[in-house]
């Protein structure tokens, strides 16, 4: 075996799924000076891998994680490991295959071949199961499983024979150096090794090897209850390691996986079982391996009963016994993402809580971003750097995942919100919000009003304006308060809470530089003009969309969402010139946003403050000083809902103070509170307004997004040579607005899509990009001012044409959509005069 | 049918290393896990085979796990002795297994030899001493042949049969069978058998015991054949020595 060198290009530290796959595709990559390290012995050094049930279902309803998995299946195929079995997702009740149905809805986006089946085709495939427990299931034929050490094991050996890797096991992490903000040295029990990168590849393990580094790695060790049953002779009788399809039996949140002879029975329905890192035994003191727990037999018996009423015959056969049973550990985050980046450590970077499903999907993706600067599939929603402060806690992981484990299996509305360890950040006027019946949902640990109950003597006002949706799925997490409030803003006026926003200020003699390295838009402006500007990736795609203001002449201040604010922190930071005077600052806890907006907030904001705020004094994209009934403001004039209308920074002390003057002065108005929803969704979607992470991510440019301006600034920025490229070629896909024409379902209830539904041809049939992708709703949402529900998709070029008449699927049913708008030019007021 | 008392304990799992609590008063299950001894469920499997067979414990609450998982492989009635096992001896053990055995008028009682955690090799002799039965110690099966029961297992000159009048008491070594694992409807039914609980009859004694301590790691017996190809030669010659190679 391998010593320890002194030195490394970069050490990977793991040798599960995900270690293998980096070190192989880093190789792949051309980096040489590769080292591997694992406490364990190989091929199985005893983390989740090895005990992985090693099956794939690659429909998923995100995008991110979906893609992964196909990338991984692809892979596993090319190396042998893969055997197809096809799968089951059995429904017990109707209210499940209604989430079959949704399940469709992302398999046909996503472009994987799935169908809705009754109990009589599933019984054909798995004879022993019994039909009277279920009322219909999904089938994907593409469903299998893997020998994922095996996997390892070929990767790892392809990256050995180019020389590119020396592989030490049996060699335990017990430090690692950081100087100056840098990853200088990984101290082992067999040496030291100097290295320009770190990779944390180390599954449940990866907190506690982040805390040598004083970097949060915020995923929790978790049992997943698994038994494997056998000798079944229905089993035995077939050759190989599997021929019957995996059955995933939702409702009671098990699974049935056919393992040669016998049967295995996991388990998602037990009380969520955590552990800490420090607590997982050694190799030595485990019984089996460290990641394969003592099984507690009580929390599985109800499961027990539930697996054998599904197959009776074959858990029940003679000779059948208990033969195998544990309480495997995996990785549980607080979002239920992955964790993988360059952490806040320069040069250490982790790739940790992935699945088997996704291991070598993220290894390629993982060595890319190293090497190249991005990955081709976006993973933004992974990114280790998206997590805030409370996020970072070991308690909030804990509480999180004891929260969502049971709906590992469960069916969970997208806009559900978390119940645990919220109230992690509230704005100053939280309390006086509370009050008005605000009904709050969570973005970065913020408590954002959605809607506000105050509003709802509004709804008589407005009748059916308000676009009321009949149906409790398309109803839940959502009022009609919403568009009513949408309305009035319309109407008259708005204020919103807009606390959450990341703001940072970036000051000195690098500040200039800095933001246009970052920036597309040309920030080299006069002070005080605002700038809303794309943020791109080496390679051309959106890293993020936010907006800068030139406060003075070495001092920009950088305005972003609370979502991805600390990804964009991070990366501003990462281009903050090192000559030790130009400073990145944080003024998110300390500056507080409130928008206002409508036809009458100028007439509010004059009432006052004695400044002028007329287009003439005060024009649209500039910013300045004000003093609003004797509070200082910084006042930009932009918006994202359409209307005329402020961004008011204003100090957190102040804040509470500002938002009853604004209250109290607009009410004369007709003014009003507004919610989230209105800012986030109806007021953005009737002006097509892009959203990060939903129409703007790595694999999108702003030529396909439809937001290329007439000039490219001459100074460099980050992507510019892949921009002006992407410029000049017709673009492989068109971001447009679809107006849907009619909602009307079969049981003649209006139906009211929520967004990633599968944009078809008028009779059904599939659409694919110049990417190969399909077209599916990035957005969705009501456009009161309209009457109209909208949708924003990407379209292949050729069916990016006004007038064209296309299909959204929903629930499994066709509804008739229009394309409304090829590019960014909006269906409500194209001419932009509300804003002025 | 033989009425058969099958007596287990609740004993860290000790397969792997050994590591004991900070008062060195039991070991430490937290890595490991919980289980009865491999003697026991010999014990077990042979009471399963005999006849009637009920299992009994003396334990805290957790040690139910031990009855179900008994009653998952066939016992079908179990008794628990609740009681904290760490504060009796083997003396108090023996006497309240003896009121167990009174109460059910069982022929035969079987035990592990000894109990993977504590050791003490003790409660199978006490227990017979206690109800005045003959008893056979380490024996590897156990059958009970019209009337009487055929204990078999090796002793210090060969092997040894042992023919007893019923009843009994006859302590297990594990070796001798092939204990069988649950099956699920096995583990259903167990679920829902009821546990007979009882206090026990009188306070204990203790177990005298100061502290438990590790023995010092097993010297290395890791001989290294060679490297590489080198090693082809030293590594057939010793299979052919072990017998997995012909010579």
């Amino acid at each position: 075996m391998a010593t320890v060198p002194a030195s490394a290009k970069v050490v990977v530290i793991g040798a599960g799924i995900v270690g293998n796959s980096l070190v192989h595709h880093l190789a792949r990559l051309g980096w040489r000076d590769i080292v591997q390290l694992d406490k364990g012995p190989l091929p199985n050094p005893g983390g989740s891998t090895g005990h992985a049930s090693n099956f794939i279902f690659p429909v998923d309803h995100s995008r991110e994680i979906t893609d992964l998995t196909l990338d991984s299946v692809r892979q596993y195929q090319e190396m042998g490991v893969f055997t197809e079995s096809g799968g089951f997702e059995l429904a017990r009740t109707e209210e499940r295959m209604e989430e079959l149905r949704r399940r469709m809805s992302s398999a046909k986006a996503w472009g994987i071949e799935a169908e809705l089946v009754d109990p009589a085709f599933v019984k054909e495939k798995v004879p022993f199961i019994e039909e009277d427990q279920f009322i219909g299931a999904f089938w994907t034929p593409s469903v299998g499983v893997v020998d994922s050490l095996r996997a390892g094991t070929i990767m790892r050996e392809a990256a050995l024979e180019t020389g590119a890797l020396t592989v030490v096991p049996n060699v335990e992490v017990t430090g690692l150096d950081v100087e100056d903000g840098r990853i200088r040295r990984v101290r082992t029990d067999g040496g030291d090794i100097e290295a320009e990168y770190v990779v944390i590849a180390c599954g449940v393990w990866s907190p506690k090897i982040g805390d040598m580094a004083g970097i949060s790695i915020p995923l929790t060790p978790a049992v997943h209850q698994m038994i494997s049953v056998g000798p079944c002779p229905q089993l035995a009788e077939r050759e190989g390691e599997i021929s019957f399809p995996i059955v995933r039996d939702m409702d009671t949140f098990c699974y049935e996986r056919q393992h040669g002879a016998d049967m295995e029975v996991g388990s998602y329905a037990h009380r969520a079982i955590l552990h800490e890192p420090e607590d997982i035994p050694s190799i030595e003191q485990a019984k089996l391996s460290p990641t394969e727990m003592p099984f507690t037999s009580d929390d599985f018996d109800p499961q027990l009963e539930q697996a054998y009423e599904l197959m009776p015959e074959l858990l029940g056969a003679e000779g059948a016994e208990m033969r195998y049973a544990i309480n495997g550990l995996l990785s549980l985050t607080c979002d239920g993402n992955p964790i993988l980046g360059e952490s806040l450590v320069k040069g250490l970077w982790t790739a940790a809580a992935v699945w088997i499903k996704e291991g070598p999907g993220v290894g390629r993706a993982v060595a890319e971003w190293m090497v190249d600067g991005h990955s081709e599939i976006d993973v933004s929603h992974s990114d280790i750097a998206r997590f805030h402060p409370h996020q970072m806690r070991r308690e909030h992981t804990r509480l999180r995942t004891t929260e969502a484990f049971i709906k590992t299996y469960g069916i969970v509305h997208p806009a559900e919100q978390y119940e645990s360890d919220r109230d992690q950040r509230c704005s100053p006027m939280h309390a006086s919000q509370a009050e008005l019946g605000a009904v709050f949902f969570e973005t970065g640990g913020w408590e954002r009003p959605h809607w506000y109950e105050s509003n709802a003597g509004l709804l008589e006002r407005y009748g059916d304006a308000v676009m009321p949706r009949e149906h409790e799925w398309d109803a839940r997490w959502w009022s009609p308060i919403i568009n009513a409030e949408h309305l009035r803003m319309r109407e008259a006026a708005g204020v919103i809470d807009l606390s959450a926003f990341e703001v940072f200020d970036i000051a000195g003699p690098g500040a200039l530089e800095t933001v246009q390295t970052v920036c597309v838009a040309q920030c080299d402006v006069p002070v005080g003009k605002v700038v809303y500007t794309p943020v791109l990736d080496p390679g051309g795609g959106f890293r993020s969309d936010l907006t800068v203001m030139r406060l003075g002449d070495r001092h920009f201040r950088v305005v972003t969402g609370a979502a991805h604010g600390p990804a964009d922190r991070k990366w501003f930071g990462d281009h903050v010139p090192a000559d030790g005077v130009t400073t990145l600052t944080n003024r998110t806890a300390d500056v507080v946003t409130l928008g206002l907006w409508g036809p009458r907030s100028r007439d509010i904001l004059a009432s006052l403050t004695s400044d002028d705020v007329s287009d003439a004094g005060f024009g649209f994209l500039t910013c300045r000083d004000l003093q609003v009934k004797g509070t200082p403001v910084l006042a930009s004039r932009i918006s994202y809902v359409g209307e005329l209308g402020w961004e008011l920074y204003v100090g957190a002390d102040d804040a509470a103070g500002l938002w009853d003057t604004l209250l109290d002065a607009g009410a004369a108005h007709g003014a009003v509170p507004v919610g989230i929803g209105v800012y986030g969704t109806t007021g953005r979607i009737e002006k097509s307004y892009r959203a990060f992470g939903f129409e703007l991510d790595g694999e999108r440019s702003i030529v396909e997004a439809g937001m290329q301006r007439p000039k490219v600034k001459a100074a460099d920025f980050v992507g510019r040579a892949a921009y002006l490229a992407q410029r000049e070629s017709a673009p492989e896909t068109v971001l447009c607005t679809l107006v849907v024409d009619d909602h009307t379902s079969a049981s003649g209830i209006k139906r009211y899509m929520l967004g990633g539904e599968p944009v078809l041809t008028r009779s059904g049939e599939s659409l694919t990009d110049g990417h190969g992708h399909h077209p599916y709703v990035t957005s969705a949402g009501s456009a009161p001012s309209l009457g109209r529900h909208l949708l924003l998709a990407y379209l292949p070029p050729s069916e990016a044409v006004i007038g064209n008449e296309l299909a959204v699927s929903y629930m499994e049913e066709l509804y008739p959509v229009t394309v409304g708008s090829v590019d960014a030019t909006p269906l409500l007021d194209p001419t932009n005069e509300r804003i002025r | 049918m033989t009425s058969v008392l099958v007596c287990v304990k609740r004993v860290v799992d000790s397969s792997s290393e050994v590591v004991l609590t900070d008062d060195g008063q039991a070991v430490d299950g937290r890595y490991a896990g919980f289980t009865m001894s491999a003697h026991e469920e010999c014990a077990v499997e042979l009471a399963v085979q005999i006849g009637d067979a009920r299992v009994v414990t003396l334990g805290d609450a957790d040690a139910v796990e031990q009855l179900r998982a008994a009653l998952a492989v066939g016992c079908t009635a179990a008794t628990h002795v609740v009681a904290d096992p760490q504060t009796f001896g083997p003396a108090d053990v023996a006497r309240e297994l003896a009121a167990v055995v009174r109460e059910h008028d069982h022929d035969l009682v079987l035990l592990g030899n000894d109990a993977a955690d504590s050791g003490d090799f003790q409660v199978g002799i006490r227990l017979a001493y206690e109800l005045g039965w003959p008893v056979v110690n380490g024996v590897a099966t156990v059958s009970v042949q019209d009337g009487t029961i055929v204990a078999d297992g090796a002793g210090p000159n060969g092997h040894e049969t042992y023919r007893l009048p019923l009843p009994a008491v006859v302590t297990v070594l594990e070796g001798g069978v092939e204990p069988r694992y649950p099956t699920v409807p096995g583990r259903m039914k167990a679920k829902k058998v009821p546990i007979d609980e009882r206090q026990p009859t009188a306070e204990p004694a203790g177990p005298g015991r100061v502290r438990l301590l590790l023995p010092p790691p097993a010297p290395s017996d890791v001989q290294v054949l060679g490297k590489g190809a080198e090693a082809a030669p030293a590594v057939v010659d010793l299979f052919e020595r072990l017998g997995v190679l012909a010579r």
